[in-house]
């Protein structure tokens, strides 16, 4: 059958195995030719594509519970809108929440996803107590930051490339109410929302929609959402009610004036409150949960997100000058997200570093592959790297140069026997044995 | 706190129904075939909130067998508020076509075990007056055509049975419902190209019939449309639908 990701860029046809247990999925494995385990498919590019696909769909139970310390443990293929859904009412949320719910443990684990609290509560990897990966050579084995660590760090952000994550255990978080209490900052340039993150450190969530299309005085004008826990209030998971949008529509819909005058009017009508405003969780932190299929309003083409994280010593000027490049392209740039993450961890191929992240998405068209290429110079002169769970397009070369310490993860694949078991469109783009 | 037997309940449909009962937080017993996925199952069900689950192996095959779990099921909760029936096999039509040995496995699981296990249970649910009788049948049993209608005599078999029980208790209270699913992507459907507009998912129609059981409804088409599509296919005189590829 025919597999895309999120972007719809590239479409590749596979065979997709979807064993019904994890005992069905162990048979999976030792097979001749490799394989790479697939979630809800949701990671942008390539990264879930190959010619033959495990997926984890059936591989969706909880497993245990435990109310007096929060620890859950599931198989892989949970999503974290179902458990957001089964214990946000018991007071109990997901300690790092992406953009998104509708992802599987595994594919956050994988991913080693942030969310907009990195810069205090760091990736998802952090609330992880153990992983059960099922290797290249049939064993099952379980990994923790006290057992097997190398394979531990190697499997968080290792984009299934070490084995396929079977279950996991997690460390949820207590809370005593549900909602997010949100206050916005307009700001009108690149500078502005750069002082605003830092002098708003504090704030456990922020981020902010960044207009790329802005260009002169306006560069980088952008809003800045900030976000606490709300203590008192209602616990409620709402029933993800998508407005859906069915078919793919016209390739040119999205097309640079009408993504010029969404940005303005976007940044336009936002008025700069100091009032904090109480807001359900969902529409804080995945609020483009609530258009199902957004990304088919590219058109059949698909789109393309570039995201891409510079330290923050030059991130500044880097970002000046991709903010820049952007602007003299003809290209509508839509949804642009900047974040100021915390520290990095441990994992090698894990995304955040201390720096700026911007995501940005393109039409899967041309003139954007151009663009990116031009872009990925500017990252990589200022020591940045590009995310793969979005990544489509990126060289070799330039994978190498962001993550340094490829050379370790592939030794840890060597020693747990994944070399040539699990391999992805994109891990053989990227030069991955 | 409503007591649920399900039979069949490793099944999609079932399994996606029962997380919505155990959500509610309602008592559960669980009947299939393999007692470690039932178990598994048990297990992600009180983790989402049941107030109890138990499990029982049987094959739906062996009839000597459907009593006595019965029974078990009622001890074990205290007595059976609803039953759902939820197994079911989709064979080859092909093979089924050449070989009749594999069209009577097709009409024993799928039609005469859910009459026997009906049979039990609607002498219970009659004797105690109250409670709601749910059996998973299909579009496909609405008419017979030529891909599937050694799965289509067993579904109708069922659907027909359940209205005679339906008219038989209705003095009891006890509520018959036939839920009639169309395309749905599961486990037993993987064979199918899915795509389309027509294809639905087990939640929606585990959605279906809490919101069936609850409305007291008698017979129910999921999603919505297929009343629609049915109502012309049966519609079609014979002399045309016999020309049809359908």
């Amino acid at each position: 059958m025919e597999l895309h990701g999120w972007g719809r860029y590239p479409r590749q046809e596979a065979h997709v195995a979807e064993p019904l247990s994890g005992q069905q999925c162990l048979r999976a494995v030792p097979g001749a030719s490799p394989l790479i385990a697939r979630g809800q498919g949701r990671s942008y590019g390539d990264s879930a594509l190959g010619p033959k696909v495990l997926s984890t769909r059936y591989l969706d139970q909880f497993h245990d519970f435990d109310p007096q310390t929060g620890v859950l443990s599931c198989a892989a293929g949970v999503s974290l809108d179902d458990i957001l859904r089964t214990l946000v009412p018991r007071g109990w949320f997901l300690p790092v929440m992406p953009g998104t719910r509708f992802i599987t443990v595994g594919g956050a684990i994988a991913s080693d996803v942030h969310g907009k609290n990195h810069h205090r509560d760091g990736t998802f990897s952090a609330h992880v107590a153990s992983i059960r990966i099922l290797l290249g050579n049939g064993e099952c084995v379980d990994a923790s930051p006290t057992d097997k660590a190398e394979l531990f760090y190697a499997t968080c952000g290792g984009m299934g490339l070490t084995g396929v994550i079977v279950s996991a255990v997690l460390r949820l978080k207590a809370i005593t109410a549900s909602d997010i209490l949100e206050t916005r900052i307009k700001t009108p340039s690149l500078d502005a929302v750069l002082e605003a993150f830092d002098a708003n450190a504090a704030s456990a969530y922020s981020v902010a929609w960044i207009d790329c299309m802005a260009r002169g005085s306006s560069l980088g004008r952008s809003i800045l959402v900030m976000g606490e826990q709300c203590t008192e209030g209602p616990l409620v998971a709402q029933q993800a009610k998508a407005l859906g949008i069915p078919v793919d529509m016209p390739a040119g819909l999205l097309n640079r004036a009408v993504g010029k005058a969404f940005n303005a009017a976007y940044y336009g009508r936002t008025r700069s409150n100091a009032q904090p405003s109480r807001k359900p969780f969902e529409s804080f932190i995945s609020p483009l949960d609530a258009i199902s299929g957004w990304s088919s309003l590219y058109g059949r083409p698909g789109f393309l997100q570039y995201q891409f994280v510079l330290p923050k010593e030059s991130g500044g000027n880097g970002l000046r000058e991709i903010l820049q490049r952007i602007g003299q392209s003809r290209l509508g740039a839509f949804l642009a997200v900047l974040k100021l993450f915390g520290d990095a961890n441990a994992n090698p191929l894990s995304f955040p570093i201390k720096g700026y992240s911007l995501a940005v998405d393109f039409k899967a068209e041309a003139a954007t592959f151009e663009l990116l290429d031009v872009l990925d110079g500017i990252v990589a002169a200022h020591g940045g790297r590009l995310y793969l769970a979005k990544d489509a397009r990126m060289s070799e070369a330039m994978f190498k140069a962001g993550y340094p310490r490829w050379q370790e993860f592939e030794e840890v694949r060597a020693r747990w026997h994944a070399h040539g078991k699990f391999m992805s469109t994109q891990s053989r783009r990227l030069g991955l044995a | 706190m409503t007591r649920i037997l399900i039979i069949g309940a490793t099944s999609a449909i079932a399994k996606a129904t029962a997380r919505r009962w155990a959500h509610e937080g309602h008592e559960l017993y669980l009947v299939g075939r393999n007692l470690d996925h039932l178990h598994e199952m048990a297990g992600d069900l009180k983790v989402r909130g049941a107030r109890s689950v138990e499990c029982a192996a049987l094959d739906v095959n062996d009839f000597a067998r459907h009593a006595a779990v019965i029974d078990a099921a009622a001890v074990a909760l205290g007595g059976l508020d609803v039953a759902l029936i939820a197994h079911g096999t989709l064979g080859d039509q092909k093979v089924c076509e050449q070989d009749f040995q594999a069209a009577l496995q097709e009409l024993n699981t799928n039609a005469i075990s859910v009459i026997s296990l009906l049979t039990h249970l609607a002498n219970r649910f009659e004797a105690q007056k109250q409670g709601s009788l749910v059996v998973l049948g299909s579009v496909a049993g609405d008419r017979g055509r030529q891909s599937n209608y050694v799965y289509g005599t067993a579904k109708s078999a069922v659907a027909t049975f359940m209205q005679g029980l339906r008219n038989r208790l209705h003095k009891s209270g006890v509520q018959v419902l036939t839920v009639k699913p169309g395309f749905v992507d599961t486990p037993m459907t993987a064979a199918f190209d899915k795509k389309g507009p027509l294809w639905s998912t087990p939640d929606v129609i585990a959605q279906a019939i809490l919101r069936g059981i609850a409305r007291r409804r008698d017979v129910i088409y999921t999603p919505w449309f297929w009343w629609g599509v049915m109502t012309i296919i049966k519609s079609i005189p014979e002399r045309l639908f016999k020309r049809l590829s359908l």
